[in-house]
């Protein structure tokens, strides 16, 4: 039984956008944010609503590239890694739009566009959108220490991205000429790391088994593809995930890459291990990729979007972390 | 692929990057003693202008809790912080830096529920567990001493 899904009918991206902070402006990627905001706050008090600042940023600049209105929009699908998800509802609700609030970890950017294209190319709607969203200050707060607060980040350690990404997804019209063709929904794997400061061990063997089964089961080649971006492992998930498809017999390429890699200098901003968040796979395939589809740079991209699945208190009640990893695959029309 | 979980956090312990131990040690070390250095100086600088022996000493503590608490206000504590390790995080600094970061971080959500509860969320356990041993220390000294040990 293949658990690969095949868009029959090519939901296309009709447009997208991508918002980020100041640590985000200054990496590698920060021309292809169409804002970004050099005191993380967006205007706002506090960066929890900093955060559901960028998701109503993000899916306005998305509508207006789009010409489309909230009206025009029969549902968006969205995420983001505050509790009860409040950055997604709270950004949103001014639009007016069936919402759909989704938890995927940092894998909820390929959750709510694989969620938004089989809804579309089953017909339900005609376009949809999908958001996601992470804030490092608020996520800090919530996982970690107080933002002020001075430790040491171990080499293994990943910066939560303050980022949004929005994509609208609709069939035919003015599209960028993106289009979503095949979806791999995850299964959770859990390896048992406990370790909160490596994610990217927590995450690979997720992203290396969807990867696994989606080469196995598809027939394609790894050289399909002029890119395979996992969501975000970081340096070190990325080279375990490398690893561990070597010792199952799949070799990856110089294709092969990590959203949380591709977004930060990691080692001018001394960021570690590289960039995380709903928001670093988001922003990087809504900005950076979606801008090179639009210039014919790219023409077949994977996506994996991974997510670790844990909480603060399963954490500190000693669980394992779980990863997820769903794939998405974009073809240019 | 097909690890089990003990085979794969073995590797995983095995791949990662150390912290780059000498690094953070002479970091650490360098940080710490100019701390230490500096309260010296500033002991010397109280007894100067004429303070009490007793009183000195405690206004050197009053004076590195207070730049301590005024950098992290500013911003700049963490920043320094992430390199210095325990050097700042040992002395009294380390332990200002923990009860003022949550109190700044959690003012929005309000002076009770907010600062109230959540003041003493990293310095808490520090606070208990050392009133508990000096408590524990104090039987000892009290068991002994009745004993003329």
């Amino acid at each position: 039984m293949s658990g690969i899904i095949k868009f029959g009918v090519r939901p296309e991206i009709l447009a997208s956008s991508a918002v980020g902070g100041y640590t985000e402006s200054k990496g590698n990627l920060g021309r292809y944010f169409d804002l970004t905001d050099p005191t993380d706050k967006f205007g706002k008090k506090t960066f929890e609503q900093a955060e559901s600042e960028m998701q109503r940023l993000a899916l306005n600049f998305a509508l207006k590239k789009s010409g489309l209105g909230p009206e025009d929009l029969e549902a968006v699908f969205a995420g983001d890694l505050m509790n009860q998800c409040t950055g997604s509802s709270f950004g949103l609700a001014g639009f007016g739009i069936p919402f759909f609030g989704l938890y995927g970890a940092c894998s909820t950017a390929a959750e709510s566009l694989i969620l938004a294209a089989m809804s579309v190319n089953a017909g339900y709607f005609s376009r949809a959108a999908a958001v996601s969203s992470s804030h490092n200050s608020a996520a800090e707060r919530q996982f970690r220490f107080p933002l002020g607060y001075g430790c040491q980040r171990p080499p293994t350690s990943q910066w939560t991205a303050t980022a949004s990404g929005a994509f609208i997804i609709g069939k035919g019209g003015e599209s960028t000429g993106v289009a979503l063709t095949e979806a791999l929904p995850g299964r959770i794997v859990d390896k048992g790391i406990t370790d909160q400061s490596n994610m990217g061990a927590a995450m690979a063997p997720a992203a290396a088994a969807t990867l696994y089964t989606y080469f196995t089961e598809s027939g394609n080649h790894p050289d399909d593809f002029d890119l395979i971006l996992t969501g975000d492992l970081g340096r070190e998930g990325h080279e375990i995930c490398y690893e561990l498809l070597s010792s199952s017999g799949l070799r990856l390429g110089e294709n092969f890459t990590d959203c949380g890699i591709l977004l930060y200098d990691s080692e001018a901003q001394d960021l570690h291990s590289g960039g995380s968040g709903c928001g670093c796979s988001a922003a990087v395939t809504a900005g950076f990729i979606m801008k090179r589809f639009a210039e014919s740079r790219l023409r077949n991209v994977l996506l994996v979007g991974t997510g670790a699945l844990m909480s603060p208190t399963s954490v500190l009640q000693g669980l394992a972390i779980p990863g997820i990893a769903h794939l998405v695959r974009f073809s240019s029309l | 692929m097909n690890l089990t979980n003990t085979e794969y956090k073995k590797y995983v312990k095995k791949h990662a990057v150390p912290s780059p131990v000498i690094k953070d040690t002479v970091k650490a070390f360098a940080a710490g003693g100019t701390i230490c250095a500096f309260g010296q100086v500033l002991q010397y600088f109280y007894l100067w202008l004429g303070m009490e022996k007793e009183i000195a000493p405690v206004m050197v503590s009053v004076t590195l809790i207070l730049v301590s608490v005024v950098m992290t206000g500013l911003g700049f504590y963490d920043s320094v912080a992430r390199h210095s390790g325990a050097g700042t995080l040992v002395p009294i600094t380390g332990f200002a830096n923990a009860v003022v970061s949550p109190a700044i971080d959690n003012k929005a959500e309000g002076l009770v529920l907010g600062i109230g509860a959540k003041l003493f969320s990293v310095a808490g356990p520090v606070i208990l567990f050392g009133t508990l041993s000096s408590v524990v220390y104090g039987v000892f000294y009290y068991v002994l001493k009745a004993f003329k040990v």
